[in-house]
């Protein structure tokens, strides 16, 4: 790695003791050698584990539950549904008054995605947890179940989500997050050129070394720890003290130290209902993913669609920009309207673009909730952003490199959400990316500056 | 049939923090009667380096070496609110908060220091090496050491301080969307090479050169853990990954790493790391968070790259062999 300090010396104060120091990491001696302690390292005398019954089916209506022959089972201490979860029906966000409530704990009367927790058995080892679980009874009656976006936005298709009432979220804006800057007509009848692409992804996995997961043991004082590999303490402390219905006060949890989470672990997943069986049995108790539910169970990235409908000069200015998001949730809201809001405002990217339109949705479906990962909202934006000013620049034959820096934001410059752009750089990005990559660019763009001097 | 190289450039921005939904993150400092300092916290370290980062930070601010500073992080019984480590926020908001705390309890230890050096608490400084110092007169001078004894077990002064950082939330307005997403952002631009095989489909990322624009590189050694991962990350996610190859049927998806494929020691492109810093006005020391920022020019440049090789769109991520082909051959029949 090299540190240019030439770009924006003036604005630095260097010399400082300690910041600007590549000092070896504190805690690293401990991750190579192997002696972190994670949460999973903690072991109690009687320590149960916990093993969920998941839905075989993609959207079902569950006709009942047998669970008789599972509790039979040598090992198994309690078997946990849905009654027995005190505020069974919860979403995330609600704690900022972001709503409605529209997952379920344990599925309670359906299941709306193939893997949703139904049942859930403690025993004392995790093979009996295991054998016990195959052993409950699910009679599901199985509905249509919708997987495409574009299929779930259409009439008549099949309700993932009664909370909601309709397949997409709805905002205080109505069915999408709106930008609207300019006029983006206007700017579409201006245009030299007019170019309208698709982008789309599917979901991808965060694949940490450590799975999700946590130890909870009673403190013996009606309070309990969580060790926990939760990415949001408070988060979690906060959102498992109302599915509970217990004060805060009775909850200590215990974490700080993870083996990556890319956002994969902020949902507030495993951590309620692994309390709520060691109140039940007054014992300790282990709920970890195995790698497969990992890859199978936990919120993946979700897949996006992204529709851009460009205008643009034989110059090289874009004068509009129409952008078109869709954010598949899944079947639960968990963090994805706050990713397709963030997408929104991410929208139109590092350009100055002086008309733009923009609309994204977040859209359920009977897939996996998808929630938070490494670039939420913006990482699927920016590959449909940047794919699309290749071909624009290839449209009206420029150099793309040359292209980027004619619509480059510098800083005054107006963006699409109304904020003046501060702190710009992405030309002198390009500048060094220029000199590195030996990708030569016209001498006017290697003189000009995100401060709005030299052109 | 042949193996075709081709070149792509990718530009992109990225928001710190997470306005549009409450970012509140608070830190304590503290001194033990020794002389170390004790960061307390409630953000979480996910192997990025957040423990290290935040030592860093508050010796720097209260002006003694990293060592002497023992960071706490994520136990809700001792740590203050914070609301998470995500959003490329851990480094900002935290750094905020512990820069915030440690200042205060800097002026305690500096006003314990005055009254054993019987000199006014403006009058003194710190030498970054545990000392505090008179200014101008060097060798009038005390140990932090000695100044946390004397906080302690004399002068009954708790060398502390408190910490918070927020930005008040941000609602979008309804019709045109205005609204405050972030307070700072950080900048990247991606050349990436690659080799297509139009016979086979198969991309091999010769070389990726990402210049990154992070406000301030803190720790310039965990920064470029970071970007180099970050780097590899976004190769992957351009070429490899994906739970459901055939999106959005539920089938096919991988069960374990054998299963779902992602880069391994032999398919790691040369990456060349450049950093520029642009302080950020509001950021610790200038930091902004490279966190996620440093996964997302690569996908893109690698897209414009094999377009530039072969001369197909890959619109649908991920950019696979069998993309490729179909792309080739419908080109080849149009």
């Amino acid at each position: 790695m090299e540190l240019r300090k030439s770009y924006f010396a003036d604005q630095r104060k260097d010399g400082l003791h300690e910041i600007g120091q590549g000092r070896p990491r504190l805690d690293s001696p401990g991750h190579v050698t192997g002696k972190t302690a994670y949460f999973a390292d903690r072991n109690f005398p009687g320590m149960l584990h916990l093993k969920m019954v998941r839905s075989p089916h993609h959207h079902a209506r569950i006709r009942s539950i047998d669970i008789s022959e599972a509790e039979k089972h040598p090992g198994v201490m309690k078997i946990l549904t849905a009654r027995d979860v005190p505020h069974n029906v919860y979403t995330i966000l609600i704690l900022i008054q972001i709503g409605p409530e529209d997952e379920t704990v344990l599925a309670d009367g359906k299941v709306r995605w193939k893997g949703e927790a139904v049942v859930a058995v403690l025993a004392e080892t995790e093979r009996a947890a295991q054998e016990a679980a195959a052993k409950v009874k699910v009679d599901y009656e199985v509905l249509p179940a919708v997987f495409d976006m574009e299929e779930a936005l259409k009439p008549g298709a099949p309700l993932v989500n009664e909370y909601h009432g309709q397949n997409h979220y709805l905002y205080d804006s109505g069915e999408c997050r709106k930008v609207r800057f300019g006029d983006v007509e206007a700017g579409f009848a201006e245009a030299d050129h007019i170019l309208e692409q698709t982008y789309q992804s599917s979901p991808i996995e965060h694949a940490p070394t450590e799975t999700t997961g946590c130890v909870v043991a009673p403190e013996g004082n009606d309070r309990f720890t969580c060790y926990t590999n939760t990415q949001a303490m408070f988060f979690t402390l906060d959102n498992a003290s109302i599915i509970l219905q217990m004060p805060g006060s009775k909850l200590h949890f215990v974490g700080g130290t993870v083996g990556g989470g890319f956002g994969g672990k902020v949902d507030v997943i495993v951590e309620p209902i692994a309390i709520l069986g060691a109140k039940f049995t007054g014992r300790p108790v282990c709920f970890i993913y195995s790698r497969e539910e990992e890859m199978q169970i936990s919120s993946p990235r979700a897949a996006e669609k992204v529709v851009i409908k460009d205008g643009v000069m034989k110059d090289g200015r874009i004068v509009a920009r129409k952008v078109t998001g869709y954010t598949d949730a899944g079947a639960y809201s968990r963090h994805s309207p706050y990713g397709a809001q963030k997408g929104a405002a991410h929208y139109p990217g590092p350009y100055t673009i002086p008309n733009v339109w923009i609309d994204t949705y977040c859209v359920y479906t009977n897939r996996t909730p998808s929630s938070a990962m490494r670039g939420f909202g913006v990482t699927i934006g920016d590959f449909a952003l940047e794919v699309q000013m290749d071909k624009l620049a290839r449209l009206i034959g420029m150099d793309p490199l040359e292209f980027r820096f004619i619509n480059a934001y510098r800083d005054g410059d107006m963006k699409a959400h109304r904020q003046p752009t501060e702190g710009a750089a992405l030309i002198e990005c390009m500048q060094e990316a220029s000199r590195a990559a030996n990708w030569p660019v016209a001498e006017k763009y290697m003189a000009m500056s995100s401060y709005r001097k030299g052109g | 049939m042949a193996i075709r190289r081709g070149r792509g450039v990718a530009a992109i921005n990225y928001p710190t923090g997470m306005n549009l939904g409450g970012d509140p993150t608070q830190a304590l400092v503290h001194s033990t009667p020794t002389g170390n300092f004790m960061v307390t916290l409630s953000s979480v370290d996910l192997g990025q380096g957040m423990k290290q980062i935040m030592a860093q930070i508050c010796a720097e601010t209260i002006g003694v070496p990293t060592d002497r500073v023992i960071v706490d992080t994520a136990d809700t019984d001792t740590g203050p609110h914070c609301m998470g480590t995500f959003a490329s926020r851990g480094t900002h908001r935290a750094g905020n908060a512990v820069i915030q705390a440690a200042r205060e309890a800097r002026q305690v230890m500096l006003e314990v220091a005055a009254e054993e050096l019987e000199v006014n608490a403006s009058d003194l400084e710190t030498d970054g090496q545990g000392n505090v110092l008179v200014k101008g007169a060097p060798q009038k001078s005390i140990s932090i050491f000695d100044v946390a004894l004397s906080a302690h077990f004399k002068r009954g002064r708790s060398i502390s301080g408190r910490g918070m950082f927020l930005i008040p939330r941000s609602y979008p307005e309804k019709e045109t969307g205005a609204m405050k997403p972030s307070t700072c952002y950080a900048h990247a631009c991606t050349v990436a090479e690659v080799e297509v095989d139009d016979e086979t489909g198969e991309v091999t990322v010769l070389n990726v050169k990402n210049v990154f624009e992070i406000g301030r590189a803190l720790n310039p050694k965990m920064v470029e853990q970071q970007l180099v991962g970050g780097s590899w990350m976004g190769i992957s996610h351009a070429l490899y990954e994906t739970t459901e190859p055939y999106y959005p049927n539920r089938d096919h998806g991988g069960t374990d790493f054998n299963q779902y494929l992602m880069p391994g020691p032999g398919d790691l492109a040369e990456t060349e790391i450049i950093v520029l810093e642009r302080p950020s006005a509001d950021g610790p020391f200038g930091a902004k968070g490279p966190g996620e920022m440093c996964a997302n020019p690569q996908i893109p440049a690698v897209a414009n790259a094999v377009f530039d090789a072969v001369g197909v769109r890959i619109d649908t991520l991920p950019i696979t062999p069998e993309r490729i082909l179909r792309a080739l051959k419908a080109q080849a029949a149009g």
